[in-house]
């Protein structure tokens, strides 16, 4: 009646009717099932829990375009690009003779100015402080500046310098500068 | 119901399990009520629609869920929020289509629920209560699926809940007030809307709770079966697992066959499509049609000339169904052992069809008075069939018992 | 049981005297199209030929709000062509520093320029009829595709005793036959890249195809998910089907 065990993996499941229960064929079978029960389940869970990333209409928006045709030395404008704010400062050279000094100060997150401004006049920063995600101020001229001149976050007190670097307080990184590449002398493409 | 012997499965001696089952016997339910559960041992096919519906119901809470994180509930922005759900939410289409031919679904695997329920007398004592939780089940269900209906906020939505909120206005004196009440305004708009979302994703968990309850008095007395008769002993029982725990599975997967045809193969063929054209409060489709479930009611409620009387009779046709454990005076509960009453069961299968046929048509000429003919044999089903059948119909010798079926030939 | 079977065959006389006698909207025939069926695909080449049509044609009336150009990588065009494409149009913005609304190029994000700024200028401009937005029509019209099909070559002369009034015009399958549309598509009013032969049919063929595109532009992903997932269901269903034997095999 039975047949030796070894042959059950290569008979397909559902034939072989004579087994008996506990045979190994048997478990076969239904373990088979089973994991294919479980993934479809799972596939299916996937498509489910896909639905919650961004969505075509939200990546299709994910770079945005800003003249700097108007900004005045000393001014900062602040633009919105994937829902937050991204704050581009046209800086004086006393601003950026400051930042470039401190590339060799005592860093928390070591990273030159040049590494962070394609043009040295234009910084492009997250407004987004590293700590907890509060917007810093400083955009404003009768804004905090912090003790380094550039960003204050006033949640938790992290001061960032004339280059957006994390110089003080509890936020362990640099302001983050976005990716953005200059379509022309004046426009630049976030994202 | 036998005494059964609970054995407990071998898991239940596992450390973790008994300490956590001192506490809350939570493994010992599952053991009981679910595995070493004593099930009748000739449940047949039709046994399936039962955990069919509840899969269903997980189906489309879970794909529900996950169109409520895309959908907005808004006359200017629902029918493009469902449109971005279609083309730009990673896979929001499949969502969709699971959430909108999961209802017709529903419906379907309830309604042959609720036939198999009536074929085989599973309403009658001791299982009264569990027919009305169902019929309560079945009422949520028809609440659910005529809000879901008006969010999309296409034109048969916005005309469907005109239409169906205005029935309301067929009750004397307070009909009107009642109205504007459901409406929040003076017509379907913003705050109806509004609404309507709010209380189309509540009731799905008011129907889980009454899914538990229905559960529950299932469990007290345990199933009917295709004989009708009682369990005389241990021998006429298997454990639910992994005897119907298969069974359950291999119809589920025959059923999602069906499901998946119609979610990528034909997802438009059992909606309106009027209802892909925004709702325009100034403009009604030449032709309004419920969903195909609601058609047998709805062919009922324009079977009678009269407003009020429509009405009535349209809720009167499902509250009948409270009262059918006492309208059939039969002592047999199955259908097998009663020669006359099967006829006259699938008359009323057919009645209904038909009726549902007579509603997707203009209420004029044929379809009217066919109309009418199937809403007097309805309720005559109820009203003079079951009572009289009684007491007329001479009944089939039963079996002894349910392992033992061959004693008297079975018929079929 | 008899009494069964001759209540069905009563039923189903019933129910086909009415079908007769409710349907009197005109017929039109089913098309054959590369996108029906289990494994249907939209035909590419048709598809730009018909958003040609669209582009020329039909959209001097018609929106398409729910389409943007970045959905026309579904009919076969690079990113680079969408750019291209999208800048020939113009999308309002705004309000900019000074508050104003401005016109500027359109972007693969805008949406389809419409060509009307609200619907009562639509009419207006269309002798009191709304022409309807195009990008669901393929499926918000009984019939679908095939209606769409029919309704772009049916226009005819009215036949003997029918008034046509002004501004109206004949169409064998619109219902009421009498439509405000004039008919839209002339013979050769498009120029094919491809070099195909701007026939009425050819051009309702394309457009219809474009149109169905438009309805469901996820067509192509629901089939190849589909087949995969029917397969997966047999093999379940074989799987589970032959463990129920199993297990039942020592009850009966």
């Amino acid at each position: 009646m039975a047949q030796p065990a070894t042959s059950t993996l290569t008979t397909s499941p559902g034939g072989g009717r004579q087994h008996e229960d506990g045979t190994p064929r048997r478990d076969f079978l239904y373990l088979s099932a089973a994991a294919f029960g479980a993934t479809g389940a799972v596939l299916t869970g996937w498509a489910f829990v896909h639905s919650m990333n961004p969505s075509a209409d939200v990546l299709a928006l994910s770079s945005t375009e800003v003249s700097l045709a108007a900004l005045q030395p000393g001014q900062s404008i602040t633009v919105t690009w994937r829902g937050k704010p991204v704050f581009v400062r046209y800086r004086t050279p006393e601003e950026i003779a400051k930042a470039k000094a401190d590339d060799k100060a005592d860093l928390r997150d070591p990273e030159t100015d040049q590494a962070r401004a394609k043009k040295e006049q234009f910084l492009v920063l997250l407004g987004v402080c590293t700590h907890l995600g509060c917007v810093p101020l400083g955009q404003k001229p009768t804004d905090p500046h912090g003790e380094f001149g550039g960003w204050f976050c006033p949640c938790h007190g992290s001061h960032y310098d004339t280059s957006g670097r994390i110089r003080k307080g509890p936020a362990p990184k640099n302001l983050e500068v976005p990716a953005y590449t200059y379509l022309n002398d004046t426009t630049i493409r976030i994202g | 119901m036998a005494k059964y012997d609970y054995v407990p499965s071998p898991f239940m001696s596992n450390p973790i399990v008994k300490w956590v089952d001192h506490r809350l016997p939570i493994f010992e339910m599952v053991d009981q009520q679910l595995i070493k559960y004593p099930a009748p041992r000739n449940l047949n096919y039709w046994w399936n629609f039962g955990s069919l519906a509840g899969v269903m119901l997980v189906v489309m809470i879970l794909s529900g869920i996950f169109l409520a994180m895309n959908y907005q509930p808004n006359t200017l922005a629902a029918f493009d929020s469902v449109e971005r759900i279609m083309r730009d939410v990673n896979y929001g289409w499949l969502l969709r289509y699971m959430h909108m031919n999961g209802a017709s679904m529903f419906f379907v695997v309830v309604y042959i629920h609720i036939a198999r329920g009536m074929y085989y007398g599973s309403y009658k004592a001791p299982r009264e209560i569990l027919w009305w939780l169902g019929l309560l089940i079945f009422l949520a269900m028809m609440a659910t699926a005529f809000m879901g209906y008006v969010l999309p906020w296409g034109q048969m939505s916005f005309w469907g809940a005109t239409v169906i909120t205005n029935l309301f206005s067929a009750l004397p004196l307070v009909g009107k007030s009642i109205v504007t009440w459901l409406w929040g305004g003076f017509s379907v708009d913003n705050p109806t809307l509004n609404r309507f979302f709010a209380l189309h994703y509540l009731l799905p968990f008011v129907i889980a709770g009454l899914v538990m309850l229905h559960l529950w008095a299932l469990h007290v007395h345990g199933s009917n079966n295709p004989l009708g008769i009682d369990a005389k002993g241990p021998q006429d029982k298997i454990p639910f697992h992994p005897y119907y725990t298969v069974k359950d599975a291999f119809g589920l997967s025959v059923f999602l066959i069906v499901y998946a045809y119609f979610v990528f193969f034909n997802p438009y063929v059992l909606g309106d499509a009027d209802n892909w054209i925004p709702a325009n409060p100034m403009v009604t489709p030449p032709h309004i049609v419920p969903e195909w479930y609601f058609l047998p009611f709805y062919a009922i409620l324009r079977a009678v000339p009269d407003k009020l009387g429509g009405v009535l009779l349209m809720f009167g046709a499902i509250a009948i169904l409270f009262v059918l454990p006492w309208l059939d005076t039969s002592r047999v509960r199955s259908g097998r052992f009663r020669p006359a009453f099967r006829v006259f069961f699938w008359v009323f299968i057919v009645v209904t069809i038909t009726l549902g046929w007579c509603g997707a048509q203009l209420p004029e000429g044929i379809p009217l008075i066919l109309g009418q003919v199937c809403t007097v044999l309805y309720f005559a089903h109820f009203l003079v069939f079951l009572p009289l059948l009684g007491w007329f119909e001479r009944p089939r010798p039963l079996p002894a018992s349910i392992a033992e079926p061959v004693l008297t030939p079975a018929a079929k | 049981m008899r009494s069964f079977k001759l209540l069905l065959a009563g039923a189903a006389l019933v129910l086909s005297l009415g079908t007769a006698q409710a349907s009197e909207a005109p017929e039109f025939p089913r098309q054959h199209w590369s996108h029906d069926g289990f494994f249907g695909t939209f035909d590419r080449a048709a598809l730009q030929r018909g958003y040609q049509v669209y582009k020329e044609v039909c959209s001097a009336c018609h929106s398409m709000k729910q389409m943007r150009f970045r959905n026309l990588a579904g009919i076969g065009l690079d990113e680079a062509q969408i750019k291209a494409l999208a800048a020939e149009f113009e999308t309002t913005d705004g309000p900019n520093d000074d508050g104003e609304m401005f016109q500027r190029p359109s972007r693969p994000s805008d949406r389809f320029r419409s060509p009307f700024s609200n619907d009562n200028a639509a009419r207006a401009a269309n002798g009191g009829a709304l022409p309807p937005d195009l990008s669901l029509i393929a499926k918000n019209r009984k019939g679908g595709q095939d209606y769409v099909y029919a309704l772009l070559t049916g226009y005819a002369d009215a036949p003997q005793g029918v008034t046509v009034p002004e501004g109206m015009h004949f169409n064998k399958v619109f219902p009421g036959h009498l439509i405000a549309m004039n008919q839209p598509i002339q013979p050769d009013a498009v120029t094919y890249a491809d070099g195909t032969k701007a026939s009425v049919e050819q051009m309702a063929k394309d457009v219809t195809t474009f149109l169905a595109f438009t309805a469901s532009p996820h067509l192509e992903a629901r089939n190849s998910l589909g087949v995969k997932v029917m397969l997966f269901l047999f093999v379940l269903t074989g799987l589970l089907y032959a463990a129920k034997r199993k297990i039942w095999k020592g009850l009966h």
